[in-house]
């Protein structure tokens, strides 16, 4: 078993099989009487969140519990961070306080990679500036699986702003090692050049979104990040919307079978619209759900055993 | 089953294996396992058959098709994974988590047989029985073994045995059963088979 979860490349397809048929076992508990396994007493999980967050935190805070692990919480803001501490030196101090594992999201790409080196523990990269979100590319895979039935072959659309977007580059990655084919759509401003090339050879891209939407199993929708607005990456967002947005329309060009997924929050009226999210197949209140049952295996797969 | 190797001491010297429960031995034992259950449960009203992976749960499908055959009533059969439920999970790397299965209508208010293939030292009924707690509130559990043979670490006992055996620490007894393995039969071996 691996040791940390830093990139979607860590995982080869039997692991990542392995996490997304644990995640399964790992939904039936949200369904009992006592909501609570036993597995990780006695161990200790820190939550370090350099930048907000509401869904990723609570999630791993839920699954860490769900496990029976003690968790503890460290947001930078009001924290010895806003004195001046270091990324380094905060991390001894968890090493010191004895966590097992480091949740780490931070607004700096590699930087869970700094604090592997650091800390004994495992680290679980929850968010790493434009890099990498490897749990939420796992839950979009298990969420594809447990809609569609399978990954291998799926034709998956990567839609938006690809170039800030650390989910897409952790889902390229995950789901061209699980087999399936990724699409990145968008304006040519926010798709880097070679991007395709550079993480996993076979992924397309397009800047036409009606001409890729009838070939595919899977629509992702990224969220525009707002406050990249103003940097000019499209004229407006009213033009973005048009050429970029799901909407009705664009919904019924779909085959039959095709879902639709946002890792959220989502920007209602932009890249996706009211009656879209909405609809039965949309899978974004799912997606949330399986967080939980995907990031308790990875807990699990991580801390469960003695793999030192 | 693979044959183990011989010691390496003494390549002249066979490891002593023993059969001890043949082919046959197992389908009267299993046989009999089912009368008791039927006699001791007055009919197996109520009864769901939980079989703790890996040869528990072809042992309790076997028990459910005898009483099926026996009294003409489908008992429930479940399979009920208690890996995250072990006290030695940090001995060893992870353990891959495998399916739980209740049958339709749960186990609350009914009551649960657990059957598995070897009763040692009773940590994998304690795993069980945590892991039953927190699915439901059975209205008894009843634990049924292929194989008891001894040296419990745990207060722990079987309602059903099929055949009690006398071993040393040292020994092991492998089940093998044709679900699983391909063929039936218990077996003992010595504590030079290692």
């Amino acid at each position: 078993m691996i040791r940390h979860l830093l990139s979607g490349a860590d995982l080869d397809a039997a692991t990542a099989t392995q996490i997304l048929d644990t995640a399964a076992e790992m939904a039936t508990v949200a369904g009992r009487e006592v909501k609570k396994l036993p597995a990780l007493r006695g161990r200790t999980v820190v939550n370090l969140f350099y930048e907000d967050s509401t869904r990723t935190r609570i999630s791993f805070e839920a699954a860490a519990k769900r496990l029976s692990a003690d968790v503890i919480n460290f947001s930078a803001k009001g924290s010895s961070v806003t004195k001046g501490e270091s990324l380094k030196d905060t991390a001894l101090t968890l090493q010191a306080m004895g966590a097992d594992a480091v949740v780490v999201r931070h607004p700096a790409s590699g930087a869970p990679h700094r604090l592997a080196d650091w800390v004994d523990g495992s680290v679980v990269n929850a968010g790493d500036g434009t890099h990498e979100h490897p749990t939420q590319a796992l839950l979009d895979a298990y969420t594809m699986r447990s809609r569609l039935g399978r990954l291998a072959g799926l034709s998956v659309a990567v839609v938006g702003d690809v170039l800030h977007s650390r989910v897409a580059r952790s889902n390229v990655l995950l789901l061209s090692t699980l087999g399936a084919k990724v699409t990145l759509v968008g304006p040519p401003t926010l798709i880097p050049v070679d991007i395709a090339a550079a993480l996993a050879p076979g992924t397309a891209v397009s800047y036409d979104l009606d001409a890729v939407l009838p070939g595919v199993d899977v629509v992702m929708m990224l969220r525009v990040q707002r406050e990249r607005m103003g940097d000019s990456y499209f004229p407006s967002a009213r033009e973005y919307a048009r050429r970029y947005g799901l909407d009705g329309p664009r919904l019924r060009r779909l085959p039959d079978h095709a879902i639709v997924m946002h890792p959220g929050p989502m920007n209602r009226g932009m890249e996706i619209t009211p009656e879209v999210a909405d609809s039965p197949r949309s899978t974004i209140v799912e997606q949330v759900a399986n967080g939980v049952s995907v990031r308790m295996a990875v807990l699990y797969l991580l801390l469960g055993g003695n793999n030192r | 089953m693979a044959y183990p190797p011989a010691a390496r001491s003494s390549p002249a010297r066979q490891p002593s294996v023993k059969v001890i429960l043949t082919a046959a031995d197992v389908s009267r034992v299993v046989d009999r396992i089912a009368h008791q259950i039927l006699e001791k449960t007055q009919g197996a009203a109520d009864t769901v058959l939980l079989g703790v992976p890996t040869r528990g749960v072809p042992l309790a499908r076997r028990l459910a098709a005898r009483i099926s055959t026996f009294e003409g009533l489908d008992v429930p059969v479940g399979v009920l994974d208690i890996t995250l439920y072990r006290d030695d999970l940090r001995r060893h790397a992870t353990r891959a988590v495998g399916p739980t299965q209740l049958p339709p209508g749960g186990i609350d208010g009914r009551r649960v047989v657990l059957v598995d293939d070897v009763l040692f030292s009773g940590r994998t009924v304690r795993a069980a029985l945590d892991a039953l707690s927190d699915i439901g509130r059975p209205a008894s559990v009843q634990l049924a073994v292929l194989v008891d043979r001894g040296h419990r670490q745990l207060p722990i006992r079987a309602d059903y045995v099929g055949k009690n055996i006398p071993t040393a620490l040292a020994e092991n007894v492998r089940v093998t059963l044709a679900e699983t393995d391909g063929e039936d039969e218990v077996r003992l071996y010595g504590e030079d088979a290692r």
